[in-house]
């Protein structure tokens, strides 16, 4: 058995530690005796979505996400979008996670179009939301991770959120929610990065992906003992630095 | 006539770094230059101006406490009284904070030339300021994530502080950086360069913390013939010929001796300068590079560049070796993915056993965001055999990039709390035997604290 994650634009959206969300992938993978291959995606190259598993696409600094928005739209947009409504699972951290609404929006300067995958649309705003963050999520318990965003996301009428925010400022601070999810794709501020120390996101993304591929049901447990200290550590760093 | 106004700022800063002091409130090191700053807007540009054999700025993101070190190390053997703020503190402040104590009431200096280590957003500021005869910059890497924000601006911001030097200034760049190459290059200052010009240690391709380098003139993707530690090497672009500047003094027969000592061979044939540091790893041959180009750029003798570097004692925090109900311990700071992964991979080399604590803090000057640790090749420990613990505020982040990196869970130990995980770590280390604490910059000052209280290390500003 065999799963390839795609890294969406891993060489230049790459900040933040998102090497940790592909690397918890692979790793949780390999530890189920499945085979773990990591592939990145660039700009102008070809997306052949039976080839890929799992999606995984992070943040990066304006300057980039500008040639990565324009490289989405037609046709390469169009079989991603696809792909995730047939039920391919990825997680998006940030910039990604804004590009996979209808559009980001940033200060001053024209409007970026996403791949309107997600009922969500995003605008830079006026503050800077950094610190630590819990998310209680009724799919997958409490999350933790880290914000560091100035852009601000609303969800559209049918989005579901990721979650609703414990402690933290979440999409945009003001409707108490973060994140997005829609079919088997993650969308979310959270670095930290999410996937290592809330195995039950990356979980789901496997499972996900072992169904679709090889229709299997059930995920093998592992022990996470280290990441259960990691994820309770980080809620109470949270609750005494916000 | 004197400078009312100067004088009282100098004596209002003495008098706090005195009682800060007595008070028992750690160095002192800031405060004082607060308040003779708010007493005389311009006092840091008058005692400048006033030091006879000017100013020499260092920059860079790692290295820059090292090598200012070993730099004042060499004048002062060669015979110079220097101002230096030797603590560190490398703000506008502490820096203020520095000349103030070292100037007498009336304001002449008490040395003959200055050493300004410099923050990396602090040194438009400082060049402004001090209008140094001589920048040295080591080099520019990511640092944490949420500290400076974007890289590029802190490059594009020195650059424009470079293009409005004048001829009578130089700049001194580690070449084997691209970014310095670039930012350099219209500056009307005379440049001059430092790096190696051959070195058998190398890597097959760009660690992951290192940003992706891309020549400044054109855009491409630079190609490395040779490519030594992070971004830095030997490099040139295939599509508008741009290459690593020649090197007015490039380091040969560059030998690591594990985690004791390195050396090298600064330039050739009759003025080659053979160099024996007692500090490990490239990195620190760089810096050790970096102070003798800047020292014999200065007019220093070779014989006192040599001595210097051989004698010369890591600053504080960077290697430290102290003993503890004897058990040697080995303290390297860790502050951002380049320097702990050259930590990481000077460990790999030397092959070594002994027991490991990583201890990650949080607080800010760590950086708040432990992301980071993932931008860390910490995979370099999958291939050593030492035992692993981890501790402070973040040991559950650390235990887990352990643990991804693909180190058994068995030899990985989270510690939690560093006031008791020290007692831990130090009894599971057999007597006799030596042991790695590689703390963050927080992390350091509660170690040294700890070790302090136990008799063990003297307390920074005494030494």
């Amino acid at each position: 058995m065999k799963l390839t994650i795609c890294w969406l634009y891993g060489d230049t959206m790459n900040i933040y530690g998102d090497r940790g969300n592909v690397l918890a992938l692979a790793q949780r993978a390999r530890w189920r005796g499945i085979e773990a291959e990591i592939t990145t995606l660039g700009v102008g190259q070809e997306l052949d979505p039976d080839a890929v598993d799992i999606y995984f696409w992070g943040g990066g600094q304006d300057r980039e996400q500008i040639p990565v928005s324009s490289d989405i739209q037609g046709e390469k947009g169009t079989v991603l979008r696809q792909s995730l409504e047939d039920g391919a699972p990825m997680l998006a951290v940030c910039g990604g996670y804004q590009l996979l609404g209808t559009h980001y929006h940033p200060y001053g300067e024209a409007q970026l179009p996403g791949i309107g995958f997600f009922d969500a649309w995003s605008e830079a705003g006026p503050e800077r939301f950094i610190g630590n963050v819990v998310v209680d999520s009724d799919r997958f318990g409490s999350l933790v991770g880290f914000e560091n965003h100035s852009g601000l996301t609303y969800l559209g009428p049918s989005a579901e959120a990721l979650g609703r925010v414990r402690i933290g400022r979440g999409n945009n601070g003001q409707d108490g929610k973060e994140g997005c999810v829609h079919k088997n794709a993650v969308g979310c501020y959270l670095h930290g990065a999410l996937l290592p120390k809330n195995p039950a996101v990356t979980d789901f993304l496997i499972q996900a992906a072992l169904q679709r591929r090889y229709d299997i049901q059930e995920l093998e447990p592992l022990a996470d003992d280290l990441e259960v200290i990691a994820h309770a550590e980080a809620i109470r760093r949270a609750e005494i630095t916000r | 006539m004197g400078d009312f106004r100067l004088g009282l700022a100098i004596a209002a800063g003495k008098m706090s770094a005195l009682s800060i002091r007595r008070l028992g409130r750690g160095g002192g090191t800031a405060l004082p230059g607060v308040v003779s700053n708010a007493l005389d807007h311009d006092i840091l540009d008058k005692l400048a101006a006033r030091v006879p054999g000017g100013c020499v700025v260092v920059a860079g993101t790692n290295g820059k406490t090292t090598t200012s070190r070993i730099l004042a190390e060499i004048l002062e053997r060669s015979g110079l009284g220097v101002i230096h703020n030797r603590s560190g503190s490398n703000l506008v402040r502490g820096i203020t904070a520095a000349f103030t104590e070292q100037v007498s009431l009336s304001g002449v200096p008490s040395g003959q030339i200055a050493v300004i280590e410099t923050d990396e957003a602090a040194l438009p500021e400082i060049v402004r300021r001090t209008k140094p005869r001589l920048i040295v910059l080591l080099n520019l890497f990511r640092d944490q994530l949420d500290r400076y924000g974007e890289l590029d601006s802190i490059a594009r911001s020195w650059k424009e502080t470079l293009n409005t030097l004048d001829p009578s200034q130089t700049i001194l760049i580690n070449a084997d950086d691209p970014t310095l190459a670039a930012i350099s290059e219209d500056s009307p200052a005379q440049r001059l360069s430092f790096g190696f010009a051959e070195c058998q240690y190398t890597l097959d391709h760009l660690p992951h913390a290192a940003d992706s380098a891309i020549c400044r003139r054109c855009g491409a993707s630079l190609v490395y013939d040779e490519l030594y530690l992070s971004h830095l090497g030997d490099y040139h672009c295939e599509q508008c010929g741009y290459q690593r500047p020649a090197l007015d003094y490039g380091a040969r027969e560059i030998q690591l001796h594990g985690l004791d000592s390195g050396e090298l061979t600064l330039g050739t044939g009759d003025e080659a300068l053979h160099l024996d540091a007692s500090l490990p790893g490239l990195y620190n041959l760089y810096n050790a590079a970096g102070a003798a180009a800047t020292a014999l750029t200065l007019g220093m003798p070779g014989w006192v560049v040599q001595s210097a570097i051989g004698e010369f004692k890591a600053a504080f925090g960077r290697i430290e070796r102290v003993e503890i109900d004897n058990r040697h311990l080995v303290l390297v700071l860790i502050k951002n993915p380049t320097g702990f992964n050259e930590v990481l991979r000077t460990l790999a080399m030397s092959e070594m056993v002994d027991p490991v604590m990583i201890v990650i803090n949080d607080l800010d000057a760590d950086g708040r965001d432990v992301s980071w640790l993932w931008d860390v090749d910490a995979e370099h420990l999958a291939e050593v055999e030492a035992p692993l613990s981890t501790a402070g505020i973040r040991s559950g982040d650390m235990a887990v990039r352990l643990k991804y990196a693909g180190i058994p869970e068995s030899r990985i130990t989270p510690l939690g709390d560093l006031d008791t995980a020290l007692e831990q770590f130090v009894e599971s280390v057999p007597e006799g035997r030596t042991a790695f604490i590689l703390p963050t910059y927080t992390a350091m000052l509660r170690l040294r604290e700890l070790l302090h209280k136990r008799g063990v290390v003297e307390m920074f500003w005494e030494t």
